[in-house]
């Protein structure tokens, strides 16, 4: 928008200079130009300090673009009619539905590994949910901000269920199948030294292939991150014959994430994630929302918008966090429906249950 | 002279099919044995394939007689005995693979549009065919009208570019690449061999460096740099960012190739051309430029191949096209596992277009008699 201002200001001055010179008359008398020139600057400057208001953009354009994967299992892929379906899709949907109350307002932007930094610090999207893992390197040095984690990932183990072992340590000598030049790499070798137990690598290069080794029976381990080991073992043709073993031995929080410097925007999108978070907390689902508007609990009155006006600190409607739970649900039903014991990827909620049910998932108080 | 008159037939052993077969499958002992072994292989190999796509596979229902709707009620899930391929999933994707995410109630655009297609490629590849002038015409405005179909505009409600995927997003890249590529190229190659120094020295550094660099690379240029280089107001597409790439990609190779062919023309051409009184234009355009793209027929069609192949790289960049879709189906928690159906599927649709290309080379080959006769005829 801004740069257009830039753009017309480049062809007015262009054009002049052209007038100038076809009456031969002080065209290269520098003074002039170089006035006209540092005006450009200035208005340069000027617009892309004001390059800000994502919330306002995203108002007028009337959806939100929202980055997602290009395909993973239980997080962000196309369903069967083509709708975009997964626990990130879920948290777009949800902030889509805090902006205008309609969670059709969205549209997803593929993007790979490579592309989702560019795609996002272009402007291109609005904000990513990419399972994306929060380092300090991406959120300070790539000029990010990760406004919460709405999945607790860490690398694991599968083994064949025949293999007889219930834990990790276990393994000593085992033929583990690992996916070169990763951090993956790094973590397991650290495992294995702690432990004092040996291990023999068998390098590969893709998912796919770890998938063929393993059920070829070529190594007796496989690792990468624990959601990646869920959708292979749900890809088995008999997945009871597969099991994941209970060590997570890595940290890999993945969430949501928006430019820095644009902090009315990234409290859209924390909120978002944290009112679906505060609501299972409080027991509020997209069942029994319509009911606890009359609840007798204060902050489930503050969350839906019944009492307080927090929807107007974020410039939002005031029902945005009643929308969003009607509409998407709370964090349990979204991961119930997404990744949880009852789909195909059979994920037990572990550090993603509430911190009041063993887990970490924890939210600051809505007040 | 009786006996002479007497038409002998040849000796069986040279004719119909059992010569044929002696000369080509069993001519020696070596050509035995590895007929031998081929044959073995393939009595091995057919039936187990043909069983696995066709008389074992389930196509919409499973053995039980169920409608599939996820991997679980696969015959092959249910029950690893008794099944083949699941092409369930094909059936159930069959739109997404097709169109992408194109919406439905618009998507006879897509279908007009690919009718139309067929259409304009008619009189390029038919030479003749009945009224062939005004079809010539229409092929010309096509990528006017298609532009308008596909992406909305003059009346019709806009489809974001976002939403094209599989088939579609494959066919737009691939054609609009080659149609784009072959003027340009042409015009590359012109220049590269010019003799005006900046015009050569300008084409042989672009064609170099876009040879130098893979598709991937360029890919990202159009995708990240680009758009740092555009004002902001001009919001350039996804789509056309890599069609700018691939565009570029395509006329650097198609301008090599096109120079292989105008090297072949031998020079007594150029002069006999120069001597009649022809323009550098004239003597391109009608001596020149005919020959020299005759003769490069199985190379052109060659790159062009490269490239319909090379469009399934965009999804590095987020663009979901036919090979997109499949991966994406692939993550989806009902589908999970069948990998092996979703590759075949994707490998034999590009087979049939890159088929359907060579064989439409070789046709042309024909017809042109494109071997190297210079002077001879």
């Amino acid at each position: 928008m801004h740069k257009s201002i830039i753009w017309i200001n480049l062809l007015i001055w262009y054009r002049e200079a052209i007038f100038e010179k076809r009456y031969l008359n002080n065209y290269l008398n520098g003074e002039n130009n170089m006035k006209k020139l540092l005006s450009i600057f200035a208005v340069a400057a000027f617009a892309f300090s004001a390059n800000a208001g994502t919330l306002d953009d995203v108002k007028n354009r009337g959806f939100l673009k929202c980055g997602v994967t290009t395909g993973l299992a239980g997080f962000a892929a196309p369903d069967d009619s083509g709708e975009w379906a997964g626990l990130d899709a879920d948290m777009c949907r949800a902030v889509a539905v805090a902006v205008f109350g309609d969670r059709s307002k969205v549209e997803f932007i593929t993007t790979t590994g490579k592309s989702r930094f560019p795609t996002l610090a272009s402007g291109e999207v609005d904000m990513l949910a990419r399972n994306t893992t929060w380092t300090i390197s991406r959120d300070v040095n790539l000029g990010f901000e990760f406004v919460g984690v709405n999945f607790y990932d860490g690398q694991g183990f599968m083994v064949p269920s025949a293999l007889g072992v219930s834990s990790a340590t276990e393994l000593d000598g085992a033929t583990v199948c690992i996916q070169t030049g990763t951090t993956t790499e790094l973590n397991l070798a650290d495992f294995f030294r702690l432990n004092g137990i040996s291990y023999e690598a068998l390098p590969i290069e893709t998912n796919d292939e770890g998938k063929e080794n393993l059920f070829a029976g070529r190594c007796d381990v496989y690792t990468t991150d624990a959601s990646g080991l869920s959708s292979t073992r749900a890809a088995a043709s008999n997945p009871n014959k597969w099991k994941v073993l209970p060590e997570i031995i890595s940290k890999e929080p993945l969430g949501p994430l928006v430019r820095h410097g644009d902090h009315q925007w990234g409290d859209v999108v924390r909120w978002s994630l944290n009112a679906m978070i505060i609501a299972e907390e409080l027991g509020v689902t997209s069942e029994n929302v319509d009911a606890q508007m009359s609840s007798n609990v204060p902050e489930v009155l503050r969350l839906l918008g019944v009492e307080g006006n927090y929807g107007e600190m974020l410039e939002l409607s005031n029902d945005w966090a009643y929308q969003i739970i009607k509409q998407i649900g709370n964090y349990s039903e979204s991961y119930e429906a997404n990744v949880g014991p009852d789909t195909p990827l059979e994920i037990a909620r572990g550090l993603n249950a509430l911190w009041t049910q063993g887990g970490i998932l924890y939210a600051p108080p809505f007040r | 002279m009786n006996e002479m008159n007497e038409v002998r037939k040849p000796p069986v052993a040279t004719t119909g099919i059992i010569g044929w077969l002696r000369l080509n499958l069993f001519f020696n002992w070596t050509n035995s044995l590895i007929t031998l072994f081929v044959i073995y292989c393939l009595y091995q190999f057919i039936p187990w394939i043909l069983d696995w796509t066709i008389f074992s596979a389930d196509f919409k229902y499973n053995y039980l007689g169920e409608q599939i709707t996820n991997q679980e009620m696969c015959s092959r899930n249910l029950d690893p005995e008794n099944g083949g391929a699941c092409w369930a999933v094909i059936y159930v994707r069959f739109y997404q693979f097709i169109y992408g995410f194109y919406p439905k109630v618009e998507v006879w655009r897509v279908n007009v549009a690919y009718v139309m297609l067929a259409l304009a490629l008619l009189p390029l590849l038919y030479a003749k065919l009945p009224y062939r002038k005004y079809f010539l015409y229409f092929t010309y405005i096509f990528p006017v009208i298609a532009y308008f179909l596909l992406n909305g505009g003059l009346g019709f409600t806009e489809v974001s570019t976002n939403k094209w995927g599989g088939l579609l997003v494959t066919l737009v890249l691939g054609c609009t690449g080659i149609a784009l590529a072959f003027p340009i190229g042409i015009m590359l190659a012109l220049g590269r061999r010019s003799k005006l120094p900046v015009i050569s020295m300008m084409c042989t550094l672009f064609i170099e460096f876009i040879r130098g660099v893979p598709l991937i690379t360029l890919l990202f240029f159009g995708m990240v740099m680009l758009p740092l280089f555009l004002p902001e107001g001009i919001d350039m597409d996804g789509l056309v960012r890599v069609l700018v790439a691939v565009t570029l990609f395509q006329s650097a190779y198609m301008a090599e190739v096109i120079r292989g062919g105008l090297q072949a023309i031998p020079p007594g051409q150029y002069e006999a051309a120069k001597s009649l009184g022809m323009s550098y234009w004239r003597m391109n355009l009608l001596i020149i430029l005919p020959q020299a793209i005759r003769i490069s027929i199985p190379p052109i069609v060659n790159t062009s191949i490269g490239l319909f192949k090379d469009t399934t790289l965009v999804i590095i960049v987020g663009i979901l096209d036919l090979l997109g879709i499949g991966r994406g189906t692939l993550a989806d928690t009902n589908w999970l596992g069948l990998s092996y159906e979703i590759y075949f599927f994707v490998s034999l649709v590009f087979f049939i277009f890159t088929f359907g290309m060579s064989r439409y080379s070789l046709y042309l080959e024909k017809k042109l008699k494109t071997g190297i006769n210079m002077g001879a005829d």
